[in-house]
């Protein structure tokens, strides 16, 4: 975690203005495509991408939190795997959102801190 | 409290409670990296309930302490946040209802919000259930962050590896849109571009992985209909 000695935090004219930004274009990007692409939406190719988008959505985003992993640093990449083939296996068995969410987490907290 | 709010609230409370499962603990995580970066407790408060786009904030956090051009910001937001351009083709925003409930309603369509609402389950839900999941979720998130920076220090360093509720949050998303749409082909080749954007652009590798599988569903979906017109033939 970095830490900055105190004094040194950017003003706050400059900490808004950057807010502002980050909301300008983040609402920006969800707003306005429904104006673009909703008169799209009979369209057979638009109900493909939104069909085929979800779960490959949800395939890159789960695979980008793990981003910080190399086989070079396999203390950290292990407990990672595991936890992952773990919550694969609970939802497989139980099909529980929660379960396989606490129980994958659990192993990953587990394997981090006391085994790797 | 009138019966009819009472039930709002507890059906998005069931509706929205697995991913706060991921999405507080994940704000709590945020809050204290903010104030631990030296920046005042309520800025995790600003930065979560305002942008509200956890992995943009993250981001930013070390953008703001590095002072970088508000440029450099924009570009960022664009890059992290593209993705959100694909969830207008399935996000139910015709059933909000008024001006003000839809204006929210793209401003909060955050991952967590299209993930509940992309299940096969909220295909039929009303425009006041998508909306009340999509405050919780919002509330969850800004939530945790003040908590988190409210704590601060106080918060054990054990809490780090509880982030990892957000990938399984992602992977059981995952399962339960493969479960309801059967071909593995779809996730097999939304891991292949993934993986190939975070080995060739490892700084912009979401934006590269989401523009990558966009071009190759393009791809599939052209190839699908040569075949489809030549079976005819």
């Amino acid at each position: 975690m970095s830490d900055v000695p105190a004094g040194h935090a950017p003003a706050a004219g400059y900490l808004l203005a950057a807010v502002a930004v980050a909301v300008a274009v983040t609402w920006a990007l969800r707003a306005l495509p429904f104006a673009v692409l909703a008169p799209l939406r009979s369209s057979p190719l638009v109900a493909y991408l939104a069909a085929a988008m979800p779960v490959g959505v949800m395939v890159i985003l789960a695979a980008y939190t793990l981003r910080h992993l190399t086989p070079r640093d396999p203390g950290a990449a292990w407990p990672a795997l595991l936890a992952l083939a773990a919550t694969v296996a609970v939802h497989l068995w139980r099909r529980n959102v929660l379960l396989s969410i606490l129980g994958g987490t659990a192993v990953h907290v587990v394997l981090a801190s006391a085994v790797f | 409290m009138p019966r009819q709010l009472r039930a709002d609230l507890s059906r998005a409370l069931a509706d929205s409670g697995s991913v706060g499962l991921g999405a507080f603990p994940m704000g709590v995580a945020f809050g204290v990296l903010v104030v631990h970066s030296g920046l005042d407790w309520w800025w995790a408060s600003v930065f979560s309930g305002l942008i509200y786009a956890g992995s943009l904030e993250f981001l930013l956090l070390g953008l703001v302490l590095a002072a970088a051009p508000l440029g450099q910001v924009a570009l960022t937001a664009f890059t992290v946040n593209f993705r959100h351009v694909f969830y207008a083709l399935s996000f139910p925003l015709h059933r909000v209802r008024g001006r003000a409930a839809r204006a929210y309603s793209t401003f909060a369509l955050s991952d967590e919000a299209y993930a509940v609402t992309a299940h096969p389950a909220a295909q039929s839900y009303p425009g006041r259930r998508v909306l009340w999941l999509q405050v919780f979720i919002h509330l969850y998130w800004a939530g945790g962050a003040t908590t988190g920076a409210l704590l601060g220090a106080a918060v054990p360093a054990g809490a780090e590896g509880l982030d990892f509720a957000v990938t399984a949050l992602f992977t059981v998303l995952a399962l339960d849109a493969l479960r309801d749409r059967p071909g593995r082909a779809v996730p097999a080749l939304a891991l292949g571009c993934a993986l190939a954007a975070r080995l060739a652009v490892p700084g912009g590798q979401l934006f590269a992985a989401f523009v990558l599988f966009a071009a190759v569903l393009l791809a599939r979906y052209a190839l699908v209909r040569r075949r489809e017109a030549g079976a005819r033939v």
